[in-house]
């Protein structure tokens, strides 16, 4: 993944990029699966993951191997993900209320605890590092386009 | 499903739709167009049913809980007459403009995108009339907002992106004084749900608080419904935007964003002071004014129409400066009929312009030999929008001006006829250089538009015609229940915390 671009930033950076670009990733997925115990959630964690991606292609290039992900792929992830939350919300009707929490809430500070929470705490966040990253893809799209003139 | 559990499917509609058109519409032919027909069609249907829902509740109020939460901790959705009142215009409008956007959209490359756009806006629009918080209604107006940016440039031509721009940049501005005057709020009362507000401004005395959120609120709320010295964005925005956004836009996006908001917020939770009151009936009949003025000196069809717009934005605030139930009638009745004729002044313009009649008026001519439908149509909707007797339009001003000498504002009085004349000349303008005269050669080949376009036309027309009925006792609940809930002013905090008790 290191070697296989010539496009990109220099060695150092690369180098460096690729031992920490999974913790970060990793990081941002904590945040998201951590929303309903401690600071952050879907949307914070999200913009974390989105940003790894962002950060693998300013340094290896638009054109690496670990960012191709297609514009068409990550809109329709991204629609998947506002229909898992608004799905999550309709779930509610079935004890009588939009939005109800219907799972069983759990022992406090566990993982698996607060019902639908975290659920809709992982849609949130497949939504927005999607979200986020496609319009990225787009800007990077709308420069790959002005070099074509 | 039954009862009260429609409320929050308002938004859910639109929303799902929203999302499953932008996943499937690109794999699945006529699928947008079939969701999205489907989507507004639900919308009325379902905005019929909690009008009768409504009727038969006793107080006229219907509130939901979200996921069950006890307000003010959590947030609820209260649908009173006015909510009602501008849900309904909403689906309405929505539905005829979506059934013309089937035949008019097949000119742009991606329906699909548009249909995405369209259902988010109305989510917005819905979810702004119906919630009882003060945060969710700034969430919500933007969603409506953002949509609508995106839907301005759908053309991604270059006045297009310019207009849009320029819209995005002042819609922004307006979200920031809102957002601004909310967190002062939410400062000062430490809750953020609208009735609860309400009661905590009630004896929680700020000496100058209130006047300075006011008038952040105007700012705001005053550049989302473009008032006169907020105006600059609306001509480009709706000028350059397709027809049926343009129609959408300033058949319903100002009010449900603007006025709706404006009325909810000054005479709900502030209360409307008599110095809020003048400053609001001085800016609307500028707003006639040169509204009127500037609409008269355009070529430009579209633009013309929205110059007008700005017009007769100016009557409804001016109705509802006035404070006094007549004055309140009068303004929300005219909101009802404006929105239906200015869609369908748009909706005649996006057909002209989809028959290739172009934009220009001074190059269009003779085009009622060709398009005898849309210009009959048209010169109903330029009769009802300046006010020509048999037709909705007259009955509205008529009872805005008569409001106005009752109070004693006669100057008003006369700056409102003195705004209806200069309407009616600039739309006999548009009768005279676009739909009589030489046929040119050019417009030979101009065809009438298709009959999807004429069936959501013809039925908007037939409401300008017989609008008026509209004050017929039996029916006149519709806007009365509205105007009661305007006329009650900061009461609706104790009416709706009683309610929610319950």
């Amino acid at each position: 993944m290191i070697n296989n671009s010539k496009s990109g930033m220099s060695l150092i950076v690369r180098t460096v990029t690729g031992l920490v670009v999974c913790f970060i990733m990793l990081f941002g997925i904590y945040i998201i699966l951590h929303g309903h115990l401690s600071p952050g959630g879907g949307f914070a964690g999200g913009v974390m993951v989105a940003l790894s991606f962002v950060l693998l292609v300013l340094v290896f290039g638009k054109d690496a191997n670990a960012t191709r992900i297609s514009k068409n792929l990550a809109s329709n992830l991204d629609s998947i993900g506002a229909l898992m939350f608004l799905g999550i919300a309709l779930l509610g009707f079935a004890q009588g209320a939009f939005f109800r929490n219907i799972l069983g809430k759990g022992s406090h500070f566990d993982l698996f605890s607060a019902g639908t929470i975290p659920l809709s705490n992982i849609a949130i966040g497949l939504k927005v590092a999607v979200g986020l990253f496609a319009i990225f893809l787009a800007l990077v799209i709308l420069e790959k386009f002005k070099e074509g003139q | 499903m039954a009862g009260i559990n429609i409320i929050p499917l308002f938004v859910v509609i639109p929303l799902g739709a929203a999302f499953l058109i932008s996943l499937f519409g690109k794999f699945i032919r006529r699928f947008a167009d079939i969701a999205a027909v489907v989507t507004s069609l639900s919308l009325l249907v379902c905005s019929f049913r909690v009008m009768m829902f409504l009727q038969n509740t006793p107080g006229k109020l219907l509130i939901y809980k979200i996921g069950g939460w006890q307000p003010p901790f959590g947030i609820c959705l209260v649908i009173d007459g006015l909510s009602m009142f501008i849900l309904f215009i909403i689906s309405l409008i929505g539905f005829f403009v979506t059934v013309y956007s089937l035949a008019y959209m097949e000119k742009y490359t991606d329906k699909s995108k548009f249909f995405t756009l369209f259902s988010l806006m109305i989510c917005g629009m819905n979810g702004a009339a119906i919630t009882g918080d003060l945060f969710n209604l700034f969430v919500f107006l933007e969603i409506a907002s953002i949509a609508s940016y995106a839907l301005v440039a759908f053309g991604t031509g270059h006045e297009e992106l310019e207009a849009s721009f320029k819209y995005a940049i002042m819609g922004s501005v307006a979200s920031c004084f809102i957002f601004m005057a909310i967190a002062f709020l939410y400062g000062f009362t430490s809750t953020l749900n609208m009735a609860d507000m309400a009661r905590t401004l009630s004896y929680k005395q700020g000496n100058s608080f209130v006047p300075f959120v006011g008038v952040l609120f105007l700012m705001g709320f005053g550049l989302k419904s473009a008032l006169i010295p907020f105006h600059a964005w609306l001509p480009d925005a709706h000028s350059s935007a397709p027809a049926p956004v343009s129609a959408m836009l300033s058949g319903v996006l100002i009010k449900a964003l603007g006025v709706y908001s404006l009325i909810r917020i000054f005479f709900n939770i502030l209360g409307a002071t008599q110095g809020f009151l003048s400053a609001l009936m001085f800016l609307s009949v500028v707003s006639i004014i040169i509204g009127g003025i500037l609409s008269l000196s355009q070529w430009n069809l579209k633009r013309l129409m929205a110059y007008s717009s700005i017009g007769q934005i100016g009557y409804i605030l001016l109705g509802i400066g006035l404070g006094t139930p007549l004055g309140i009638f009068g303004a929300l009745f005219h909101l009802l009929n404006h929105s239906v004729m200015k869609s369908l002044l748009f909706l005649t313009a996006g057909s002209i312009d989809y028959a290739g009649g172009g934009k220009d008026l001074r190059d269009m001519s003779g085009i009622s030999k060709s398009m005898p439908f849309t210009a009959k149509v048209n010169l109903i909707a330029s009769m009802a929008v300046s006010g020509i007797p048999p037709f909705s339009g007259f009955f509205s001003k008529l009872i805005i001006i008569v409001a106005c000498i009752q109070k004693g504002y006669l100057g008003y009085g006369v700056c409102a006829v003195v705004g209806s004349i200069l309407t009616l000349s600039a739309f006999m303008k548009v009768q005279k250089f676009a739909f009589f005269g030489e046929r040119k050669d050019g417009a030979k080949n101009i065809k009438e538009a298709p009959w999807l376009m004429r069936f959501s036309m013809a039925f908007l027309a037939l409401f300008c015609v017989i609008g008026g009925l509209m004050l017929l006792p039996s029916i006149r609940f519709f806007i009365s229940d509205a105007v009661q809930v305007v006329v009650k002013g900061t009461s609706y905090s104790s009416i709706i915390l009683e309610a929610i008790s319950k």
